[in-house]
């Protein structure tokens, strides 16, 4: 039999904080946190300090004041008269444009080229290679400058498609106009529209919602809905027969029938673009600096992800290939079906940091003339308000909210597509 | 502890970096050099000739008051500053003054806590475009895309102009003068706009001058002038007086030729004090007594640096117009020298 006895109760002394090692490494984080916010804090005192003395209290006042200036490309309407905070709205959704255009034409790109570098013909695996280490090793700004450069220089002014004899013709049936001012584009119009909501009242973040474009929205849901439930109905039937009925015109049918009818009904028409004066009117203008920001940054991005996507194929053994085709599958389906699935895991992780990067990067578009949020409040409002470290820090706001938001959905998706593991 | 020191040993050397500013003539005899700010780029009014040196107008404002302060007219390290980076360079410190045809406005005076010292060019802003267009007025340029350098106040101008007539445009931002002669150029835009100035010291570079005219329209007031940063008002009276020391050499005749010849003393009270032989002007802006007089040998009086940078004689080909002595019709007038 033996006894337990308890050990003898310590009481906590205060020298423990320093000799016991059990809080030893406790008692040097937190002094090295009170030292650290020490030092924010004595940062943000003097900084704060310092601009008293200038005279220049840190205040946001200003945002409220008229802008005064023009911003070029525009989603939402804007005059010189609208507030900072106006011209700084639209400058953070001509950012999110290049964005979201720029990573998705970078993950096709990419895609592409990752898949292609793979090949097995010699020539294409090549220039693949060729394509990434040129992008990836040159400065983005470089690219960025070139295709503006290329875009200014190599095509066409409007006045070259003037007189009877023009040195330039419109493209596409005459629907499309390449000039070095940007391209113009068929733009969609609509004859009997339903108008406008107008949402926000008067505030800086007001926006109008087009009908219209609700209207085509609710019957593409519903006829996508639809297209579910017969594709449905045709799995429940095959399992319950073995015989799977054709349904792809009636899939056909839904999807397009619909979208006509409320297309003609809104009396849907094409607008195209027309040189007038100094410029084309008419037709969506995709103004160069767009173009070029647009091409440069994802042709750049797409190398990085080109490397990701073969890492992500490369990752995955050879067995599985070997039991794809063994099990008969074509080697585009095998690719499909098997082997990008499974790269998927590896491959969104570092995905992630590319669209961040991307996304970081569109703030070099004050060197094309982009009016993007760094060319509007970072660019044109700092320089004429004075009002340096307000705008850079509400920048960096933006900055960190897109790119947290960006994660944030990534992270999302990358926790559908992971392996579950059993 | 150890922390604690560290940061009790930042706070003093803010301070002391503080308190070291305030007195900038002394950090540019210290330094032996004085950091003017200027365009990146500007024919005529700043811009580096084939042998890397700085040459224009504004650079020999930088190079008089260089030599006012220091006696040499080389001791300037000049610091290319663009449109947007120019005021920050200035209110930190980098520049101890910016020559760069900036606009005097009540706003940059008063708000972005700035203080110019003078105008040294009365300029307004204007268009250019080719001649094969066929426009002669600003008011038929509706539709037009129009080329502006970003940060600047020919930005806001512009949008009021256009406003106010009614008319629409097209703006494309662009950073630097040259960047905007590019697209200018390659027909990215129809109009090139900014001072009256500019244009013509941009149109002067082109290949073909003749081909590009400037419309008579001009929209606005832009006094162009040096400036320097609130709270050293001795640094802001050296710049200030500077500049009118050239202005008042040309008025009462005293030229780079002859300065040598009237600092001997003259019969003119006025020229005596100026040069430094009568009176302690020098002395009451804590500069030698011949201060002005090396200001003006650097690179002669207003008139001869006018017209060696931007005169009738040069490439840029720019009349006196508002920039000729009061006397001559023009508005400048320099305060006098008692």
């Amino acid at each position: 039999m033996t006894t337990l006895t308890d050990p003898p109760k310590e009481h906590f002394r205060l020298s423990m904080l320093l000799y016991d090692t059990r809080y030893r490494s406790a008692t040097i984080q937190v002094i090295a946190l009170i030292g650290f916010m020490l030092l924010a804090a004595w940062i943000i005192s003097n900084t704060i300090q310092n601009l008293e003395a200038l005279g220049k209290p840190v205040e946001f006042g200003f945002f409220g004041e008229p802008a005064s200036y023009d911003i070029n490309q525009r989603l939402l309407e804007y005059t010189s008269r609208d507030s900072h905070l106006r011209a700084a709205f639209i400058g953070l959704l001509n950012t999110l444009v290049v964005a979201v255009l720029g990573c998705i034409t970078a993950t096709i790109v990419g895609v592409l080229v990752g898949v292609l570098r793979l090949s097995n013909n010699w020539l294409v695996a090549r220039i693949m290679t060729v394509y990434v280490e040129m992008f990836r090793n040159v400065p983005v700004l470089l690219w960025i400058v070139l295709a503006m450069a290329i875009l200014i220089e190599g095509l066409p002014a409007p006045n070259a498609f003037r007189g009877d004899n023009p040195t330039a013709t419109m493209d596409l049936f005459n629907s499309v106009a390449v000039t070095n001012r940007g391209v113009y584009i068929p733009e969609f119009l609509f004859s009997r529209g339903l108008g406008d909501i107008h949402l926000f009242g008067a505030s800086s973040i007001r926006f109008n919602v087009s009908l219209d474009l609700v209207a085509f929205l609710v019957v593409l849901g519903g006829s996508i809905f639809a297209m579910r439930k017969i594709s449905g109905w045709a799995a429940a039937k095959q399992e319950a027969t073995g015989d799977r009925p054709t349904i792809w015109h009636i899939q056909l049918g839904v999807l397009f029938v619909p979208m006509i009818i409320l297309l003609t009904v809104l009396g849907f028409h094409l607008g195209y673009p027309e040189l007038k004066g100094f410029n084309f009117k008419g037709g969506t203008h995709m103004r160069n600096s767009l173009i070029a920001l647009w091409l440069a940054l994802s042709l750049y991005t797409a190398a990085f992800i080109a490397e990701i996507v073969r890492a992500g194929i490369l990752a995955i053994s050879k067995g599985q290939t070997e039991a794809a085709s063994a099990l008969g599958l074509r080697p585009g389906r095998t690719m499909r079906l098997v082997i990008l699935p499974q790269a998927l895991r590896v491959i969104i992780p570092p995905m992630i940091s590319n669209y961040l990067n991307l996304t970081k990067n569109s703030s070099l578009a004050i060197a094309v003339g982009y009016m993007d949020i760094t060319g509007t409040l970072g660019g044109i409002t700092m320089n004429q308000t004075g009002r340096e470290l307000e705008c850079v820090l509400l920048l960096m706001l933006v900055y960190l909210c897109i790119s947290l938001s960006i994660s944030a959905v990534m992270n999302w998706y990358n926790n559908r597509v992971k392996l579950v593991e059993r | 502890m150890k922390k604690s020191v560290i940061l009790g040993m930042a706070t003093v050397a803010g301070l002391a970096a503080g308190a070291a500013a305030a007195g900038t003539v002394d950090d540019i005899k210290a330094r032996g050099k004085l950091n003017c700010g200027v365009t990146t780029g500007l024919v005529g009014f700043a811009a580096p000739d084939a042998n890397g040196e700085w040459k224009g107008f504004d650079v020999s404002l930088c190079r008089a008051v260089a030599a006012a302060v220091l006696g040499d007219a080389s001791a300037v390290e000049f610091v290319p500053t663009t449109g947007k980076t120019r005021f920050t360079a200035l209110a930190s410190g980098e520049i101890d003054m910016l020559a760069r045809n900036t606009t005097w406005t009540f706003s940059r005076d008063v708000d972005l806590k700035f203080e110019f010292t003078g105008v040294n060019y009365y300029d307004g802003q204007g268009f250019m475009v080719p001649k094969a267009l066929g426009v002669t007025s600003a008011k038929e340029l509706d539709g037009a895309t129009v080329c502006i350098q970003t940060g600047t106040t020919t930005e806001l101008n512009l949008a009021d102009f256009f406003r106010s007539n009614n008319i629409s445009y097209e703006p494309v931002p662009i950073e630097t003068n040259a960047e905007a002669q590019q697209q200018y150029l390659a027909g990215a835009c129809d109009v090139y706009t900014t001072d009256a100035s500019g244009l013509a010291a941009t149109r002067a570079t082109f290949e073909d001058p003749s081909a590009h005219v400037l419309l008579p329209e001009i929209i606005s007031k832009e006094p162009l002038g040096p400036l320097v940063r609130h709270g050293d008002h001795e640094w802001g009276d050296v710049v200030r007086w500077t500049l009118n020391a050239l202005v008042s050499a040309e008025e009462l005749g005293v030229t780079s030729a002859n300065i040598d010849e009237m600092s001997a003393g003259t019969d003119n009270p006025e020229v005596n004090r100026l040069l430094g032989t009568e009176g302690t002007l020098g002395e009451m802006l804590g500069l030698d007594a011949n201060w002005a007089a090396n200001a003006i040998k650097a690179g002669g009086n207003y008139g001869e640096i006018f017209a060696t940078n931007i005169g009738e004689e040069t490439p840029i080909g720019l009349a006196r117009g508002l920039n000729a002595q009061w006397t001559d019709g023009g508005l400048l007038y320099s305060p006098p020298f008692r």
